[in-house]
């Protein structure tokens, strides 16, 4: 069996990945993807801490698997949202570059 | 489901079905009666505040300890519904004259307002998760509300995006303390925590749910998203953003960091102290460069999140926690009302096309609208901490429970800072007063008289705080 530290360890590495696309990529929508790659890093080590206290005995081990769902549900959620801005943000500007969003400075 | 557990999420629960009612009764009001969707809105909070004043002294858990409810629930509820109040009043008239009138503005901030209650009464991290994004996803959209106004709608994208960002930290801040501890709970994550020496993962996480909390009350350097977002979302959105969502922003912070993580309060209080220091320092310098009323706002609103912070340094502090807490909620308080008083009157003399937000546009204010001048001068006094007004006696609770705690160093910083806005606060006061100028304002109802209550409780409270003072210690007496 995979030890728990190598999920842990897969999950971090997504995370900064995730955390690096956001800071890096000028696209809106790749860094809406960027984020839901973090929420899944996260996920990830939701479901692979459950598992290991599953195994290990400890009650009650299902949190890990109910916070995915609640996760899963919240970033669908999002989307929604994420989404209709980007549209809409595109219906005045016709474009979504995120360097041009620049007449709010100061 | 039983009986108990319906007492106590009663309050939100009765928003809960009153909001989802209004979204469909809202279909059925015509384009030009939006102001009864207003009143609904409205009265759908003073029922829940009715509600929620019935619980005072009432405690309990529900939902298998999911949520709790207590004296700081009960105090942090009440300011909450009273924001939400005071933004409905700011928003009646504001919206109809920017030609947003729309109904579903009043719905999503009762869902917003909904998700800031089920914080304050979170005793879960699933919940505290949960509620956080329910009081984040409409502030999205109402920030992006006066579509197609592009500055709105890049102050929602911006709001998103980063909003989103500082979830993805918090779920993972999440995982690595249930990692760290085998359970989500507050009490749970307290006991696994206190016995045998603290993990490094239950830190990690820790401070990972740090930066996604420090991100929602825009503490320094997680405040890049503030200024932008403050300017370009509606006024009215704005007035509630920076009150309602910072109350509970702050009110996660700590429920979480007090009651599920005082045995890591050694690495924490080091984090919490320069966080502070920053926030308060970079909030105040940077505001005084600014010449637009909303972005210094929200600069200052900045800086007052630093103000809060302060309280929390000293939470890991058995014999100080309760005072400084305390004193973190009655400036919380302070803050709601003098925010919503000086953002009172910025709508008034905001015009359509972001006219009338200048600085400059308030000069001659005090010869043409003495009341108004006198006012705005008072919510800048409150903000720099001067007598007699509330902010005073708030600044003052908080810099003496820092002493206590023995952060001599922070309360010098604090009384440093206060002194450095008063430049920019006073240059409002000084436009007013002592410049020549034709402003003109909208008279509304609903804003004079949110001008008025916030002008009047602000001074006249100042003379007896310790009143309020005592209700925000019981408040937290029985958390610790």
């Amino acid at each position: 069996m995979v030890p728990v530290d190598y999920y842990i360890v897969l999950s971090a590495i997504l995370f900064t990945l995730g955390a690096l696309g956001v800071l890096i990529r000028r696209n809106p929508l790749i860094i809406f993807m960027s984020i839901e790659l973090m929420l899944n890093a996260g996920n990830l080590a939701f479901v692979a801490f459950g598992r290991s206290y599953e195994i290990a005995g400890q009650q009650p081990f299902f949190t890990g698997q109910i916070f995915v769902f609640f996760v899963i549900a919240v970033a669908a959620a999002e989307v929604a949202v994420g989404l209709a801005l980007i549209v809409e943000i595109f219906k005045t500007k016709k474009n979504i570059n995120i360097d041009e969003m620049n007449s709010l400075k100061g | 489901m039983t009986q108990t557990d319906f007492y106590i999420l009663l309050p939100l629960t009765v928003l809960t079905v009153w909001a989802c009612v209004l979204l469909l009764v809202d279909l059925f009001i015509p384009k030009d009666r939006k102001a009864i969707t207003a009143f609904l809105a409205a009265l759908g909070l003073a029922v829940t505040l009715g509600f929620t004043l019935t619980q005072i002294g009432r405690e309990g858990t529900g939902f298998n300890g999911m949520v709790t409810l207590d004296g700081f629930s009960t105090f942090t509820n009440v300011l909450i519904l009273v924001s939400g109040l005071f933004g409905i009043a700011l928003a009646y008239g504001y919206i109809k004259r920017m030609g947003i009138d729309r109904g579903e503005y009043y719905t999503l901030m009762l869902f917003s307002i909904i998700g800031m209650l089920l914080m304050a009464q979170a005793a879960d991290l699933i919940i505290v998760f949960l509620a956080l994004e329910l009081l984040s996803i409409p502030l999205y959209v109402l920030a992006a509300f006066a579509r197609p106004n592009l500055q709105s709608e890049e102050a929602g994208m911006k709001y998103f995006l980063l909003g989103a960002f500082s979830t993805g930290f918090v779920v993972y801040g999440t995982a690595l303390v249930f990692g760290a501890t085998g359970t989500t709970s507050f009490s749970g994550i307290f006991t696994a925590a206190s016995n045998g020496t603290p993990s490094l993962l239950l830190t990690i996480g820790a401070a990972l749910l740090l930066v996604g909390f420090g991100f929602k009350v825009a503490a320094v350097p997680f405040h890049m998203w503030t200024p932008d977002v403050y300017q370009g979302a509606p006024s009215s959105v704005t007035a509630f953003m920076s009150s309602g969502a910072k109350i509970a922003g702050f009110v996660a912070l700590l429920r979480v960091f007090a009651t599920a993580f005082p045995s890591i309060s050694t690495d924490m209080t080091d984090i919490l102290w320069a966080m502070s220091a920053l926030t308060m320092t970079v909030g105040n310098f940077v505001a005084i460069s600014q010449t637009n009323i909303k972005r210094m706002l929200a600069y200052s609103s900045i800086a007052h999140a630093g103000y809060i912070l302060m309280a929390f340094v000293s939470y890991g502090n058995k014999d100080v926690v309760s005072i400084s807490i305390a004193a973190g909620l009655f400036y919380l308080m302070t803050y709601m009302l003098t925010n919503f008083g000086a953002w009172a009157v910025v709508i008034s003399l905001e015009k359509a096309e972001d006219k009338g937000l200048e600085l400059s546009d308030y000069a001659g204010l005090a010869k043409k609208y003495p009341a108004l001048a006198a006012a705005m001068t008072v919510f800048m006094l409150s903000f720099i901490g001067f007598p007699p007004t509330l902010g005073m006696v708030g600044k003052f609770y908080l810099f003496r429970a820092a002493i206590e705690g023995g952060f001599i160093g922070l309360a010098v910083l604090g009384v440093f800072t206060s002194l450095i806005s008063a430049y920019y606060y006073l240059r409002v006061v000084v436009n007013m007063y002592m410049r020549e100028g034709e402003p003109v304002t909208e008279s509304e109802p609903w804003l004079g008289f949110t001008t008025t209550v916030t002008a009047v409780l602000i001074v006249v409270m100042s003379f007896a705080p310790q009143v309020l003072f005592l209700l925000a210690s019981t408040a937290v007496f029985k958390l610790f």
